[in-house]
């Protein structure tokens, strides 16, 4: 314990010293918290929208204008013909290719039933398939007031009608989702990288070595390692929660005091896997490879960006072994749902669990004498 | 009965196919300065960091204050002070800070390191630098630091990897009167170098050749030996024997 006292002093004078340290610790959280949810924006609007009209009637016009009416789409052009529209879409210029056929209108009052095509470049799939999807919403639309118009007398046939809600974030407000997945990787990121990169530097500085003839014991040098970056991983998230307040006016709609006790547990796993990184590298290039390596696994396959659920099976197997996953999930029940630490008792024992094995892998590949 | 404070018999340590420290046998008396020569990549260094419990033997024995070096490495650890070659304390704390980090984790008391701490700052002359940080020292000052700190705990043995590296002559003789001092209070001192003058300081000394040790005896003995006025004369035609080349 007493040893312990020691190497905290040492731990917490190099980490003061090291202003790049604390900057890191500073201006991280708000950086990305302001950012990324600003910037990676999953609402598709103003998709290019290029319409061929050949009925030229003054049902296709309206159509034309129902869709130019709509702030998800913004028409580009009205070709004169199809092959022009392909041209268009073919220089990236339109998204979307409505063609309304010749004897459109026509067909719909004779016939009582009309084509129209729909053409989407699919090279950004997320914006084909909304802007594909908004387009039909529109045409179906467009079909019921048709109907209404045409037969305001007649009764109307059976037909089903969806009303749907969405819970606790009514408004599908965007930060409210993503902002609380950030503050997960944040937390990752600081304790991964800063941790990871320490005892390497001691290791090229030469001063592991001057420590590993000392009779310290393994428990307290790992320990003196993780104490100092687990007080900076929760600044760090408590800077996160402040500026999430402040810049979104986000506040979790549970208690902050579970948010607290899953980021100390989680906190305490990513710098597990950090240290034992850092004992299983020579270099501090060596380090930071890997652990941005695993970071990239860890961002992308955590659910931040992508919903597990509509990942392959595979890739969601991979998921349920990925940590941020599970606390990104934690955090955004107790910031939009309000979930109690109750509620999540379950998880709890999966941090705790990872906690502990990245922490007995690191001690156990921290050697202080070469085989 | 002289009491032998390092004592290794048939210690080998082999690195795959390279035999580092071939079949060495040596003891060190208690209080005695043992300088440890050989040219580069003579397997000095290896041997050094099997006694200090950072290198595991391959085979033989070793024992060092008294505990053996295969099993007992962490006791060892307790009663010996170690020098690395390169400068190994932390360059971004103080004088001050270093002092006390390491006589804090060497156990001793929250009275004695600020006592220690006091002692060594003055007897080292660096009252006036005992708040500057450690990088910002001439070489000289740095490598008296790194022995006072190697010391702070009044180990039985003090282990010195090339303690006098790149610095003049008139900062080594500073050096050598630390060692002389440590080694009067009881520490026995086992040391390597480059300079032959620093030989001649040591009470007994041993040359490595390719891993194995060549010769032993104190210095005059082993110019008697040998026919030649000094240990330098004695290392060269050893030295000269080797089949294998340093870095």
């Amino acid at each position: 314990m007493r040893n312990l006292y020691y190497i905290l002093q040492k731990e917490f004078l190099l980490i003061f010293r090291d202003k790049t340290i604390l900057r890191l610790i500073f201006i991280m959280p708000v950086m990305q918290l302001l950012l990324i949810p600003l910037a990676a924006d999953y609402e598709v609007k103003h998709v290019a929208i290029a319409i061929v009209d050949q009925d030229h009637s003054s049902d296709s016009q309206r159509l034309v204008q129902k869709v130019g009416a709509s702030a998800y789409f913004h028409i580009v052009a009205v070709p004169p013909d199809y092959r022009a529209g392909t041209t268009l879409m073919e220089r990236g210029a339109a998204d979307i290719l409505l063609t309304i056929p010749p004897h459109f209108e026509r067909d719909l009052i004779t016939r009582g039933h009309a084509s129209l095509q729909l053409v989407a470049d699919a090279v950004n799939g997320v914006r084909a398939g909304l802007g594909t999807s908004y387009a039909l919403s529109m045409v179906r639309q467009f079909q019921s007031e048709l109907r209404a118009l045409a037969q305001p007398a007649a009764p109307v046939g059976p037909s089903i009608e969806v009303s749907s809600a969405s819970w606790y974030n009514p408004h599908v407000n965007y930060a409210a989702f993503m902002v609380p997945g950030i503050l997960p990787i944040l937390v990752t990121m600081v304790g991964a990288f800063l941790s990871s990169l320490n005892i390497v530097q001691e290791k090229e500085a030469g001063t592991i070595e001057q420590i590993n003839v000392t009779p310290i014991r393994k428990h307290e040098f790992i320990l003196g390692k993780l104490i100092p970056f687990w007080v900076l991983g929760m600044i760090s998230i408590s800077i996160g929660i402040v500026v999430a307040r402040v810049a979104f006016q986000l506040w979790p709609a549970g208690s902050l005091l579970t948010i607290y006790v899953f980021a100390a547990l989680y906190l305490v796993g990513v710098l597990g896997i950090g240290l034992f990184i850092s004992t299983i590298t020579e270099s501090q290039q060596q380090a930071t490879l890997l652990s941005f390596f695993i970071m990239m696994i860890f961002i992308l396959l955590g659910g931040l960006y992508t919903p597990i659920e509509s990942m392959p099976r595979w890739a969601q197997l991979i998921a349920a072994f990925n940590p941020p996953s599970y606390f990104i999930a934690v955090v955004r029940a107790v910031y939009i749902k309000g979930s109690t630490l109750s509620d999540l008792a379950p998880a709890l024992a999966k941090f705790g669990g990872f906690a502990l094995v990245f922490n007995a892998l690191a001690m156990w590949s921290y050697k202080k004498r070469t085989a | 009965m002289t009491e032998w404070v390092i004592e290794a018999e048939n210690l080998t340590r082999r690195f795959g196919a390279f035999t580092a420290v071939d079949a060495i046998n040596l003891k060190v008396a208690a209080g005695e300065i043992f300088g440890f020569l050989g040219a580069n990549g003579a397997g000095k260094t290896t041997a050094m960091r099997i006694f200090c419990g950072l290198l595991e033997p391959s085979s033989g024995r070793a024992t060092v204050a008294g505990f053996d070096a295969m099993t007992q490495s962490e006791q060892i650890k307790q009663r010996i002070g170690y020098m690395s070659q390169k400068f190994s304390l932390y360059g971004k704390l103080t004088v001050k800070q270093n002092i006390r980090f390491f006589a804090g984790i060497y156990g001793l008391s929250r009275r004695e390191v600020k006592q220690k701490t006091g002692e060594i700052v003055e007897r080292l002359g660096l009252t006036t630098a005992a708040d500057t940080l450690v990088d910002e020292l001439p070489l000289g000052w740095k490598q008296r630091i790194s022995f006072a700190v190697a010391t702070v705990h009044q180990p039985k043995v003090v282990f010195l990897d090339e303690p006098t590296g790149g610095v003049d002559p008139i900062v080594r003789r500073q050096f050598w009167d630390m060692i002389f001092e440590a080694s009067s209070r009881g520490v026995t001192v086992f040391v390597t170098t480059h300079y032959m003058d620093e030989a001649e300081y040591c009470d007994r000394v041993s040359i490595m050749v390719d891993g194995a040790v060549a010769a032993m005896g104190k210095p005059a003995e082993l110019c008697a030996e040998y026919g030649v006025a000094s240990v330098e004369e004695v290392f060269v035609a050893l030295a000269r024997k080797a089949t294998r080349h340093g870095d």
